[in-house]
């Protein structure tokens, strides 16, 4: 049974589910909007579950460091982890190359003119790019905190980059973006001496005026100053992420909380 | 956000249940949408005509239902109104709510027209 070729429809709920009054019928659908990108996102879902990698979504302004954080991850965890990296930009292939260079696999996607990734842009990434073997794979998203928020790419968990030139009411300006994070990090925060008008406190303040109860951490990825904190986080979420797999169940990240969808881990 | 596609999925979703059923035309499409969805209605107004041109629901007329922003407390269990930027409990001020309504983007009903109503078009 489905809900699209109408066999759904049985003569004991026929009277709702279609009842012409004159020749005009209301018919209930009560169905998300992006519903057909969240569908995919679950099947992307379960491409890394297979592999049993942990999908991380990074999402922040562009020029916060996404990048140079990630550099700067390859090299802390280059003899724990294996790591790969899927890119998101409008154009040019430079982000993927400086991922390259540190010895890491990594896949460009030029969106052209969109101003973020979706689910389908991501699986057709995935029919590019091996995930045999990862164990953390990074999807850069495009930089800008409005339209990344709302789709799911079937990653495990949105990290959101806040970096401390950008100003602290960040959060109270894109409180979508925001109340997606599942860990905020304030980066360049060997900066912070040289900066008067940002402050940490205001900027944790204003995210827990979002409801929001994550992790706030900080450092400047560059100076490899605080990493500590960020990759305790990325090797206990690795092994919840294994454990989950093992019990044969997923996770969405934060945006979702009401749509958790467990499945078969496949074998 | 991206309104123009996200109707387009909304039109492919409508055509969809008017196929279904058997319908010749489409006359109210429903949806709600919260203020946390990242959808703006006014610019999902102007860009239904464009993506319901040419398809079942091209004379449709969309409503859109506002869904109220509220929280309820995991620390007091009051439920209250909140802002977009000020999600926290109204009445004792824990930042350990969950949000009950306001992110939505949903499409709520269809009303599909057949062959006994075209006067209804």
């Amino acid at each position: 049974m489905c809900d699209t070729c109408g066999c759904n429809i049985t003569p004991s709920n026929r009277e709702f589910a279609y009842k012409p009054v004159n020749g005009t019928t209301a018919v209930a659908v009560l169905k998300n909007l992006l519903a057909r990108n969240d569908d995919q996102a679950i099947h992307n879902r379960q491409h890394f579950d297979q592999h049993r990698l942990l999908a991380i979504n990074l999402m922040s302004s562009p020029g916060s460091g996404k990048t140079a954080l990630l550099e700067a991850t390859i090299d802390a965890l280059r003899n724990e982890y294996r790591i790969g990296v899927i890119e998101g930009d409008l154009e040019t292939e430079n982000d993927a190359e400086r991922i390259r260079a540190k010895g890491a696999p990594a896949h460009q996607i030029t969106t052209g003119s969109a101003c973020h990734l979706d689910a389908h842009m991501m699986h057709d990434a995935l029919h590019q790019f091996p995930l045999a073997g990862l164990d953390i794979l990074f999807i850069e998203n495009v930089g800008n905190l409005v339209c990344p928020a709302s789709f799911d790419l079937g990653q495990h968990r949105n990290v959101i980059l806040l970096s401390v030139t950008e100003g602290d009411d960040k959060p109270a300006k894109y409180p979508v973006m925001f109340r997606a994070a599942d860990l905020v990090l304030l980066t360049k925060s060997d900066l912070l001496p040289l900066l008067d008008d940002f402050s940490p406190a205001r900027a944790e303040a204003n995210l827990r005026n979002l409801a929001s109860t994550v992790p706030v951490m900080q450092l400047a990825a560059r100076k490899a100053l605080g990493l500590q904190p960020w990759l305790d986080w990325l090797r206990s979420e690795l092994a919840r992420q294994r454990a989950r797999v093992g019990r044969g169940e997923t996770v969405q990240p934060r945006m979702q909380p009401d749509a958790v969808h467990l499945h078969e881990a496949a074998t | 956000m991206h309104e123009l596609s996200l109707c387009q999925s909304l039109i492919d979703q409508v055509q969809q249940i008017a196929l279904t059923h058997g319908a010749q035309s489409v006359g109210l499409v429903t949806l709600k949408v919260g203020p946390l969805s990242g959808v703006e209605p006014s610019l999902m107004q102007h860009a239904y005509p464009f993506a319901s041109a040419g398809t079942l629901a091209a004379k449709s007329t969309l409503v859109i239902e506002l869904a109220p922003l509220k929280v309820r407390c995991e620390s007091c269990g009051t439920e209250t109104e909140a802002e977009p930027s000020w999600l926290v409990c109204a009445a004792c001020g824990s930042c350990h709510t969950q949000l009950v309504s306001g992110d939505e983007m949903m499409l709520m009903s269809v009303e599909l027209i057949t062959a006994e109503g075209t006067n209804h078009v």
